[in-house]
């Protein structure tokens, strides 16, 4: 005896056979009614928060009053910062380094120098942060971006001779590959800056700048490694490679510091590390201070000599020089203390304004009158 | 297998094709041919009954799938990106990175779709391998072997409660008159057994059959669906032909009841068979809210087109503006570099890769998964459910759910939809005289009473005999009817509701009108035994015609008992207190066989074939039977157990109504009828042919040769208006004269009848002379053996026969409202619908069930349209639609205006639907609230809703239970079936399918207000989700020269849409709930937030792309600002970027959210932890592997950085304000009507009813209100007090309907 149940599925019959007739019975027995639970009958216990004037309230007030706080430390933060700026790109006639940005080419191989004197109108006590600053370099061109091989500069033999195809056109030069390849390596800073302190009886004494410490740990550690280990010979690891063209020196010559060489240049890391918007400043060198009577600079009359190697007037860029104490939020930006003091006041005030309907409509929104 | 030359191959297969595509095809035995090689075998061109329903085959799968996925446009547009993305002059990202969404999407669609199939494959192979009889010439005997072994030719035997296996031509039954009873609820759902008879004249070798002397060919039509039609002839090796039609098929998939076996020739196996080519899959509709998708999907594609034109034009300018070459623009590999105008094309490109995801790819997967989950729900509802068919809501277009939400106009079917189409004999007419059946009025009334009587009291009436009315009739005090009424109800209070609508005793069963007993005993007794006046007697021709006159297949009780049906009832067995019940039952008929015998004196000889019929019956119900206490019924047969199972309910309660006066049918084959008559007495007429109804002809007749008179007799009924011109005038010998006014009085009467809402029937009478008979059955012969218009000719016979013929009465036949129809038609309307009612009933029932059902109220201004011809038409409906519109534009009216309802009949409807009136049909029919349309055909219900659907462009719905409402069913947006008494088709043909009409109230106010607001507001979500967070990449185009840099890392970026932002819009898609279903029920006015435009549309779209503009805006400008002229490269940058977009993503989602479950916070709170997790993941493993972007590390210094959060906090407190604030003074100052239900919904129940009873109350409508209250107008004839049964009309307080009554008088007063 055949017992069956048909049910049409997708225009399809599906037949349930069972042999024996208690098997019948049983099926039959099974009925359809759905189960009577909370979360098939949608009655899951809930919370059913409703925005009215009188539930948000303490939110609105809330908020302001974490803001505004928040905000007034922030822009204390960010005043107590002390910055420097100086734009020494040579654009006008009377800027001392006018002529060096006028002659100036990739292919010049004779340096320029120039000499900018500035004032610091307050000591800066705690460590100072030197940055260089480019603007209008497109550092973020989708291209230049992805001009680089990370698997060359993670110290990948294979990929030292044979860089990858996103650094074409810089990839081989006179069919030697070039290490390290690709257009951001090709068109790294190469300006040299050094700073001196023009003491009030007339001698100048060169400031010390610390040039590690400026990159990431892990850049510096886990991303970036010289081929040949540890402590292979670089002129022999980087045998057979090319200079990147715009480079006056081939990457093994960066620095006599064995640590701070080849790929893990941390200047070359920095530069490696390509900036968000076009106006961007990278951090150069560190001024540790010395003495914790003395400050870091002191006030008064310093020369910034600028060995003047990089073109900008191509793009109408701007190079500048930036001294800059720190604190936990970074150098100076009044913008988020700012808007953190308006929008904590703007909630503030909506929290009054909400108060205010509060008092004025809260008492008719029981649902008395759904009359529409 | 031996070689074959290709060339016989191509002729084989050629020749396989005509035999498969000519019209008719000649089939003959397959036994003389057994053991022989397929070469051989005479029917080898037509498919084996193996079937194969899957779409994919496991080698084709992959190309196949992959055709059918690239059909959408939305995938292709993906793909085609993806491919853009290999060209590099214009790539964004790496070439196989861009692969990766489009590869997900189409993983997860292919993984469903062979999930699907490999379920379609396992029930095939279930289904193929079932076990059936097939004869074999080895073995001489039936074999078991599998479905799929039949082969057209076969004979296959098919025992009692089995599946037939192919389309068989039924050849042998069992049973001596060579029928079988098949149950067709596989095919069609109907429940109640249908007769096959064999092909007579085939098998002559009685008892038994021997297929291997089978020699005849068979000639059937081209296989084809439909599952009501077949033509066949069987051509005798004497070429003598033998037709057959439907009458003998056993359709595959049918179920064999109450007959031990049946042998069938194979016709069409496989899928040809009918119930296969009936399989056209599940319907798929485009709804509303797709539609209105796609012009957004296009939209997005404009904007998306806009942006990229920027991107481009601003490259160009930028490169323009640069005076050399400067360092960081990287040429080609030759070291040239492109034009800027060539740049900048390649770079609209490139842009239109870096915001693809502005087209939400993911939003139609998306949708498809949320459709599932709200279908999910709604089969699950268990408001939904009906205790008494055992069904939930079946959802049949699986992606239209929302559209639920949207309705605007109703239309709804009458009979079976609104009402029960549980016929209820009420009252009839006989020879010109009203028989108003008070008693049973009172019997009705008591019924609907609340009222729990003991089982004890059901068990006692079973020692009553049942034929003591027609013997003692004159005594009947009301005490004993109202105990038998609640007897009744006690035994529906015990027994739930009976599984067969027929057989329930409850709903059919009749007591007689005194004076008509009287009549009818005076009639019996008058003349003594067996006088002619006494078989003249129009009152027992009356009931005769009843009885005899139709189509109702007889069966025992029991038998019926034992289908394997899925309903809980029908398990009889396992309930103690039944089987006891059932015991008392027999023992009860045992004591009344006994008193019986004493004063019943069978003097018409029964003759043989009742006799054995009777017993062969009983025989098939002992083999077949499922429990054993059916076995011993007692060797006469009983009424007691007699069931009726008829295809129209009105027909069943005709032939109960005749089983009250007595006159029992007792057995019916095809070729004779067993009454039993008031005195006893047995006869047995000669049916000698069936003119069965059809919707022209609106009638049947039965060709009856009475046993005693030997007279030919034909019996019809019929529509009134279809019987009254066919009347000729026999009577006239005695009765001259008075005939013209038994038909006015009978008229008259179903006038009265009309106007209390019963359905109405004539009966009438005709002798045929014996030679009119002869000549006529040879032309009915040559009609029914044709092979062409075959229905034509057997129509045009019938309208021969049916020809001056005697009225001998009218029925009124009330047809219930099902329960809470009037509360769920109120709650449609106070939820914005218009409601229309179609129906094919005269205007005056039509009008009466429409004040019934509270579809017309009493002070509604009710238009009546009536006309003749269509100048007056035109004119009728100009004034009218004056009138209607200077009626609504009075101001004095604005409070007061009474809603307009509009009832037309279906010539008017006709007149108004042409062309040049319709405008203005539809100008009127939009300012009236309810519209009833009467003696509409199928054709103008579907033409109706075409028309109010394409001319007011509005969501239609359409809910019909019978095969003439799947027009309209199809016709509307919605198209809901009630499976119901009428069959499935309606059922077939829909979208949802439900189970009583009140279950439309909470499909609709509910869940459709619910799967509505949950996918309009998650499709702006995901719109909104998408605008945004491109945007952010967009806005930094102007910080990186237009040169499509992305400032976050891409596999993050292909993360964020797919895996961190995915989940909760699909989840608040499924289970949002703004108001709660209590509340929606109680104040349907918020199913109004659905209708016409909706949540969903223009302004909410763009509002919601200007909130993601302004949200990207802050995402991206407040980082920025923080970070301007800073040391902080790309990916460090676009890291707060990122999370900020997440966040400001996820809690404009939690702002949307209007409740929250557990459920909720799991993944919201998930998609958060897991963007930190797989972020911190991917960062602290990627050292090199993802070039451009070198994550390492980047998330962590950021998460080890203050300003990170500081960022993150401020940015997405900015970014969403503006909306906080904006619903936060919207719900203070001017509150939705959905956030007051919401506010209801926080108060505890009994002070939320009470405020929604307070609320309903003020209503002007006066919604609430009882039904005595709006008496239909004119009755003429007396109304019975319960008229109507308003079951529940009390299910607001006494004191609030009270309440509106005053109101309501005070504005009549006002006015």
């Amino acid at each position: 005896m055949m017992a069956s149940s048909y049910k049409d599925e997708d225009g399809h019959i599906s037949v349930s056979g069972s042999g024996a007739p208690a098997g019948a019975v049983g099926d039959s027995l099974r009925s359809k009614k759905p189960e009577n639970t909370a979360f098939k009958q949608q009655r899951l216990p809930a919370w059913q928060p409703i925005l009215t004037a009188g539930t948000v309230l303490p939110a609105f007030f809330i908020i302001g009053l974490i803001f505004i706080p928040i905000g007034i430390g922030l822009y204390v933060t960010s005043n107590n910062i002390k910055e420097f700026e100086i734009d020494y790109t040579g654009v006008d006639v009377s800027s001392p380094c006018f002529d060096c940005s006028q002659k100036l080419s990739w292919n010049s191989t004779r340096p320029c120098t120039c000499s900018i004197t500035f004032q610091l109108d307050q000591p800066y006590e705690s460590n100072v942060f030197m940055y260089y600053g480019l603007s209008n370099f497109y550092q973020n061109h989708r291209r230049y971006v992805k001009s680089r091989d990370d698997s060359q500069l993670n110290g990948n033999e294979e990929s030292l001779r044979k860089p990858s195809k996103e650094c074409e056109p810089y990839g081989k030069h006179s069919n030697k590959p070039i290490a390290p390849c690709g257009a951001i390596a090709n068109s790294m800073f190469n300006d040299t800056l050094e700073l001196f302190y023009n003491e009030p009886n007339g001698t100048r004494v060169q400031i010390p700048l610390t040039a590690t410490g400026i990159a990431w740990w892990t850049d510096k550690h886990v991303k970036f490694r010289n081929p040949g280990g540890e402590n292979g010979n670089l002129t022999a690891a980087f045998q057979g490679t090319a200079k990147p063209v715009n480079w006056r020196r081939p990457v093994y010559e960066l620095d006599a510091d064995p640590d701070n060489n080849g790929f893990i240049n941390e200047d070359f890391i920095v530069w490696m590390r390509t900036a968000a918007l076009p106006t961007f400043r990278k951090l150069y060198r560190i001024i540790q201070r010395r003495n914790n009577l003395l400050p870091t600079l002191p006030r008064g009359n310093y020369t910034l000599e600028v060995v003047y190697n990089y073109p900008v007037r191509s793009f109408e860029g701007r190079k500048r020089m930036i001294l800059s104490t720190i604190s936990w939020m970074g150098g100076k930006n009044p913008f988020l203390g700012i808007a953190y003091i308006t929008v904590g006041s703007v909630c503030f005030l909506l929290g009054v304004v909400l108060l205010i309907i509060h008092h004025k409509y809260g008492n008719r929104t029981n649902g008395a009158d759904i009359s529409h | 297998m031996t070689w074959k030359s290709p060339l016989a191959l191509v002729r084989e297969a050629l020749e396989g094709q005509r035999a498969r595509e000519s019209e008719l095809r000649k089939l003959v035995s397959n036994l003389p041919y057994e053991g022989l090689e397929k070469g051989k075998q005479p029917n080898r061109f037509f498919p084996s009954n193996a079937v194969k329903t899957t779409k994919y085959s496991p080698l084709l799968f992959l190309p196949k799938n992959l055709y059918e996925q690239f059909h959408r446009l939305a995938n292709l547009y993906f793909v085609g990106l993806a491919i853009l993305n290999f060209i590099p002059v214009v790539n964004a990202f790496q070439p196989e990175v861009g692969l990766i969404p489009i590869c997900v999407i189409m993983c997860l669609t292919a993984l469903k779709d062979a999930w699907e199939d490999f379920r379609r494959y396992q029930s095939d192979k279930k289904i193929n391998n079932m076990p059936c009889f097939i004869y074999s010439r080895r073995e001489k005997q039936y074999v078991e072997k599998r479905w799929k072994d039949v082969r057209v030719g076969d004979f296959v035997k098919v025992v009692c409660n089995e599946i037939v296996p192919a389309d068989l031509l039924l050849l042998y039954s069992s049973d001596p008159n060579g029928v079988c009873h098949i149950e067709t609820a596989n095919l069609d759902g109907e429940t109640n057994l249908k007769q096959r008879t064999a092909v007579s004249g085939v098998c002559t070798s009685n008892p038994g059959f021997e297929p291997e002397s089978f020699n005849c060919a068979v000639v059937c039509e081209r296989p084809n669906n439909n599952l009501n039609h077949f033509k066949c002839l069987v051509e005798k090796p004497d070429k003598d032909r033998v037709g057959a039609s439907i009458e003998s098929l056993l359709l595959r998939g049918c179920t064999v009841r109450n007959t031990n076996h049946a042998v069938g020739f194979v016709v069409y196996a496989g899928h040809e068979t009918k119930s296969m080519l009936n399989n056209n899959g599940s319907r798929s509709k485009r709804s509303k809210l797709e539609r209105k998708l796609n012009v957004d999907v296009f939209f997005c594609l404009i904007l998306l087109f806009t942006m990229c034109l920027i991107g481009a034009l601003g490259h160009y300018l930028w490169l323009e503006s640069l005076p050399g070459v400067p360092p960081f623009l990287v040429p080609d590999s030759n070291g040239h570099l492109d034009e800027p105008s060539l740049a900048s094309f390649y770079m609209f490109f490139t842009m239109i890769i870096l915001l693809q995801i502005l087209i939400p790819i993911s939003l139609y997967v998306s949708i498809e998964l949320v459709k599932v989950g709200q279908i999910f729900f709604i089969t699950n509802d268990i408001d939904l459910y009906d205790e008494e068919t055992d069904s939930r809501v079946q959802c049949r277009a699986l992606n239209i759910t929302e559209d639920l939400g949207q309705i605007e106009y109703v239309f709804s079917d009458k009979t079976g939809t609104l009402t029960e189409n549980k016929m209820v004999f009420r009252r009839c007419s006989i020879m010109g005289t009203e028989y108003p059946h008070k008693e049973n009025a009172i019997r009705l009334a008591v019924l609907d009473e609340p009222e729990t009587e003991e089982e004890v009291i059901f068990n006692q009436h079973q020692q009553l005999p049942r034929t003591r009315w027609s013997l003692e009739a004159e005594g009947i005090s009301p005490s004993d009817t109202h105990w038998q009424g609640s007897r009744r109800k006690s035994k529906v209070a015990a027994n739930g509701q009976s599984d067969a609508a027929f057989s329930s005793p409850l709903e059919t069963e009749v007591i007689p009108d005194q004076k008509l007993l009287q009549q009818i005993t005076r009639a019996e007794s008058g003349g003594g035994h067996r006088d002619s006046s006494r078989d003249k007697d129009p009152h027992l021709d009356f009931f005769l015609a009843l009885a005899i006159c139709n189509t109702v297949v007889v069966s025992m009780a029991n038998a019926h008992r034992q289908r394997a049906c899925t309903s809980p009832h029908s398990s009889q067995t396992n309930n103690p207190l039944e089987a006891f019940s059932s015991l008392l039952k027999r023992a009860g008929s045992f004591i009344q066989r006994k008193s019986k015998r004493n004063h019943t004196i069978l003097e018409v000889p029964v003759t043989d074939a009742a006799k054995t019929d009777s017993r062969e019956d009983r025989n098939g119900v002992q083999t077949c039977s499922l429990h054993p206490l059916s076995q011993s019924g007692g060797p006469t047969l009983e009424p007691e157990d007699l069931c009726y199972e008829a295809e129209s309910p009105d027909e069943a309660a005709l032939v109960y109504a005749a089983r009250a006066y007595g006159f029992i049918l007792l057995a019916r084959t095809p070729d004779s009828v067993t009454v039993r008559l008031p005195s006893g007495e047995e006869l047995v007429f000669e049916v000698l042919d069936t003119l069965t109804f059809d919707s022209n002809r609106k009638r049947m007749s039965v060709l009856v040769r009475h046993p005693v008179t030997k007279e030919y007799v034909l019996y019809t009924k019929g529509a009134d208006y279809s019987i009254m011109e066919l009347l000729g005038t026999p009577y006239a010998e005695h009765i001259s004269g008075v005939e013209k006014n038994i038909a006015a009085d009978t008229q008259h009467h179903l006038d009265c009848y009309a106007k209390e809402g019963l359905r109405t029937l004539c009966i009438t009478k005709k002798v045929v002379s014996e030679s009119t008979y002869r000549s006529w059955s040879g032309e009915r012969k040559r009609a029914k053996a044709a092979m062409e218009c075959r229905e034509e000719q057997i129509m045009e016979t019938a309208v021969q026969l049916e020809t001056n013929l005697t009225l001998l009465g009218a029925t009124g036949i009330e047809d219930r409202l099902q329960e809470n129809v009037p509360e769920s038609i109120m709650a449609l309307r106070e939820a914005g619908m218009h409601v229309w009612v179609l129906t094919g009933d005269k205007p005056e029932t039509a009008v009466n069930i429409g004040y019934a059902c509270r579809l017309l109220e009493e002070e509604d201004l009710v238009i009546n349209m009536s006309c003749k011809n269509k100048l007056t038409c035109t004119s009728i409906l100009d004034c009218t639609l004056e009138e209607v519109r200077r009626y609504g534009e009075d101001p004095s009216n604005v409070d007061t205006t009474p809603n307009i309802s509009l009832v037309i009949d279906g010539n008017t409807l006709t007149m108004a639907m042409s062309p040049d009136l319709q405008e203005r049909f539809v100008d009127l029919a939009k300012r009236c609230r309810s519209v009833l349309c009467c003696r509409v055909t199928p054709l103008q219900k579907s033409g109706v809703v075409k028309l109010v659907r394409e001319k007011l462009k509005v969501m239609t719905l359409a809910v019909g239970d019978g095969a003439n409402d799947v027009n309209m069913i199809q016709a509307a947006d919605v198209g809901i079936g009630i499976s119901g008494q009428e069959g499935m088709q309606a059922v077939m043909a829909s979208d949802f399918a439900i189970s009583r009409f009140k279950h439309l109230t909470k499909l609709l106010l509910v869940h459709g207000h619910w799967c509505y607001t949950r996918l309009a507001n998650m499709v702006i979500y995901f719109f909104y989700k998408n605008v945004a967070y491109v945007n952010l990449l967009f806005w930094y185009q102007f910080f990186c020269g237009f040169t499509a840099t992305a400032m976050i890392d891409y596999w993050l970026m292909i993360f964020f849409n797919l895996f961190f932002t995915s989940t909760p819009p699909i989840l608040f898609g499924i289970f949002d709930k703004d108001v709660s279903a209590e509340v929606l029920l109680g104040v349907p006015e918020l199913y109004r937030t659905g209708q016409g435009k909706g949540e969903y549309n223009f302004l909410t779209f763009w509002i919601s792309i200007l909130d993601a503009f302004y949200q990207s805006l802050v995402c991206f400008f407040i980082p920025y600002l923080a970070y301007r002229d800073s040391d902080v490269d790309i990916f460090t940058f676009g890291t707060p970027l990122n999370t900020v977009a997440l966040f400001t993503i996820l809690l404009h989602l939690a702002i949307e959210i209007k409740s929250w479950t557990l459920v909720h916070w799991i993944i919201m709170l998930g998609s958060v932890a897991l963007y930190f997790v797989v972020t911190l993941a991917y960062s602290a493993v990627c050292v090199t592997c993802n070039p451009p972007s070198n994550p390492y590390w980047i998330f962590q210094s950021q998460m080890a950085d203050p300003m990170f959060y500081l960022i993150c906090t401020l940015s997405t407190v900015v970014a969403l304000l503006p909306r906080y604030t904006f619903y936060v003074l919207k719900n203070s100052v001017a509150p939705s009507p959905l956030l007051q239900g919401r506010q209801l919904d926080r108060m505890d129940p009994s002070t939320r009813d009470q405020w929604i009873k307070e609320w309903r109350g003020f209503r002007g409508g006066g919604p609430v209100k009882r039904y005595e209250l709006s008496d239909p107008p004119t009755p003429t004839l007396e109304t019975p007090a319960d008229f109507f049964p308003d079951s529940d009309a009390d299910f607001m307080g006494d004191d609030l309907s009270l309440n509106v009554i005053t109101q309501n008088r005070q504005r009549v007063v006002a006015t």
